[in-house]
């Protein structure tokens, strides 16, 4: 079964089925009661198949995927690290997972507790006053934060300030969320290192400028030591700094962007705090606020009262609700499972041994591959492609040839400072052993790529899909299993 | 490496002009094509659209990144390059040959403004 590419759709056999209806005894064809002008014409087409099909079926889908449970998995800017297993296993306890979010909150106090808890473990690793965990993801995180930021102006009267300041090594995310929240993009330059570049800053304050948009460390994994500088220079200006959170994991326990000057941040649960994402998601993207603008953060949220009760309250200058309910519940579970594992000391070692590990592949490899900044990283780093281009391999090249050995390949062509690319990111849970391993055989694709160029840019030759066409998949895209049929 | 002619002007944004009485025919520079890799896409403004100088006017979207292109001119869109819809790969085979608008511009002379061949060429080497 090693090539499986079947659609479970082609599987299907007509009248096949997993299940058998006892007969219906007392005329009870609910049907009856539906008015035929409401009534579906067609048939719905789902697959006829029998529960082995489905269970087949699905094996082998999942017996196809690469997950960080499968293997390494260095996707820069994304924090793959290992989701441990403790956390399913809280997330799964019938207690929580079986309520309802309509119950009466004296029968969840629970898990209302354990809403607010976590709340409060996220402020203080932030030193921020107040978070929401109701967004869905990092990228909602951002536009409720923005939107934070805009209710904030607008409650002051103060409605010229309709630009947020972006760095154009910024995730895409960021000036992609300020323009849902209707706010204009304005683009500061970075240095050559990634760092804000104070100078080209300074002429964009004025009193349009909502606020900036920062990831520290930044993008290509280094710390941006002037920024207290730079808040200082926004909050003079009237603007707010928003944290992106993406790169939270290597300051975890020891540096919080609430010191560092930021008003409003994002965290993302299922980077830095070991909940699934990619296809095993979902989400939660947690935003945390300084004391003058909780009021703002969405609805519901969770207070405790002076007997220790926890009530559900929906403020009236909030500026709204941004998902049912409390967000993804099962996911901040996790996360605080997580979070009382580790401990305050265990949680003070997950950025230094993120640090050191990735420090110790950038040291190992830059003698093959082109280490445009020099200097101690954070978590992550970027390779501008392999340093001897002359026989033409790529970064794309490289990252199709390391699915070969067996590792998930890293990010590539982000950030766009450098035309080739390449970010890794190995986490704090990877063993030195793998680190080895992984840098033993980007050596061993360098030597590939001086040697026999040509097989490194027919990789991947042993996965279950060859070299794909992604010109032709953008140009000619197939989402559907019609328009599938309809090519044949 | 890349090809850079001697007879148009360029912005270091990487967009090239050449500009024929008042009108200035706009593309991406050779560089630009080489660094985006297979473009599939062109996003192109519509004739009687109004562009400036710096501001983009459009953007083209490969299998790497999407990137914005700014207008080196400004003035009135008179023509886009059609041919780009259905084809956006011809960018890449002729990056110099294959223009994505024609615009009446304001002031000839702001082209002037622009960089000449061999000045393209540093920032290209940078």
């Amino acid at each position: 079964m090693k090539h499986y590419d079947k659609l479970i759709f082609e599987l299907s056999r007509p009248g096949r089925k997993g299940y058998e209806l006892p007969a219906d005894r007392y005329d009870t064809d609910g049907l009856k009661e539906i008015p035929a002008d409401l009534m579906r014409k067609e048939d719905l087409g789902l697959p006829e198949v029998s529960e082995l099909d489905v269970v087949r079926h699905y094996t082998n889908l999942s017996n196809k995927n690469f997950g960080v449970d499968t293997g390494f998995y260095p996707l820069g800017s994304c924090t793959m690290k290992y989701n441990p297993k403790i956390n399913e296993e809280v997330a799964a306890m019938a207690d929580f997972a079986a309520i309802h979010p309509l119950q009466n909150p004296e029968t969840v106090q629970g898990a209302l507790e354990l809403y607010y808890n976590l709340q409060h473990a996220l402020s203080s690793l932030a030193g921020l006053a107040e978070f929401t965990l109701n967004p869905y993801a990092g990228a909602h995180g951002e536009l409720t934060g923005l939107m934070v930021m805009r209710r904030y102006h607008e409650s002051r009267g103060d409605n010229k300030r309709t630009k947020v300041i972006v760095p154009n090594s910024a995730h895409g995310t960021n000036p992609a969320s300020a323009m849902v929240a209707g706010l204009e993009v304005v683009e500061v330059k970075s240095k050559p290192n990634g760092s804000i570049d104070v100078e080209d800053l300074k002429p964009l304050l004025d009193d349009t400028i909502a606020g900036i948009m920062m990831t520290n460390p930044n993008t290509l994994g280094m710390f941006e030591t002037e920024i207290l500088k730079i808040a200082k220079l926004v909050h003079e200006a009237g603007g707010l700094l928003y944290y992106d959170g993406a790169n939270l994991n290597p300051l975890l326990g020891k540096v919080r962007p609430g010191d560092m000057g930021f008003d409003i941040m994002h965290i993302n649960l299922h980077k830095t705090f070991s909940t699934p994402h990619g296809g095993g998601g979902p989400g939660s993207g947690p935003v945390g606020v300084v004391e003058h603008l909780r009021e703002f953060l969405p609805n519901p949220r969770v207070r405790k009262g002076e007997d220790g009760k926890f009530t559900v309250d929906f403020g009236k200058d909030s500026l709204g609700s941004v998902s049912t309910f409390f967000g993804n519940f099962g996911v901040m579970m996790k996360a605080y499972a997580y979070i009382l594992t580790l401990g305050k000391e265990g949680i003070r070692n997950v950025g230094p041994m993120a640090t050191l590990n990735a420090n110790y592949i950038k040291e190992n490899l830059k003698n093959d591959y082109l280490l445009p900044i020099e200097g101690v990283c954070k978590h992550e780093f970027v390779f501008d492609g392999l340093k001897d281009k002359s026989t033409g391999v790529t970064t794309l090249n490289v990252a199709k040839r390391l699915l070969d050995y067996g590792f998930h390949a890293p990010t590539i062509y982000f950030p766009l400072l450098f035309h080739e690319s390449m970010m890794i990111e190995p986490t704090e849970t990877e063993s030195i052993e793998t680190l080895d391993e992984f840098i033993e055989v980007l050596h061993k694709v360098a030597k590939e790529a001086r040697e026999n160029p040509d097989a490194v840019k027919d990789a991947p030759l042993t996965t279950s899909v060859r070299h794909l066409d992604e010109t032709g998949a953008a140009k000619n895209p197939i989402l559907t299993y019609k328009s599938l049929k309809a090519q044949q | 490496m890349s090809k850079i002619l001697d007879d148009i002007r360029y912005a270091d944004s990487h967009e090239w002009v050449r500009l024929e009485g008042d009108i200035a025919t706009v593309g991406i520079t050779d560089y630009a094509q080489h660094a985006l890799g297979d473009i599939v896409y062109v996003d192109m403004p519509e004739v009687g659209d109004e562009v400036t100088k710096g501001e983009d006017f459009g953007a083209v979207e490969s299998v790497k990144a999407a990137s914005d292109l700014l207008s080196p001119v400004s003035g009135e869109v008179v023509e886009i390059n059609e041919a780009l819809e259905d084809e956006p790969g011809l960018v890449n085979q002729d990056a110099f040959g294959n223009w994505i608008m024609k615009v009446k511009v304001n002031d000839p002379s702001e082209i002037d403004t622009l960089l000449d061949a061999a000045a393209y060429a540093k920032i290209c080497e940078e």
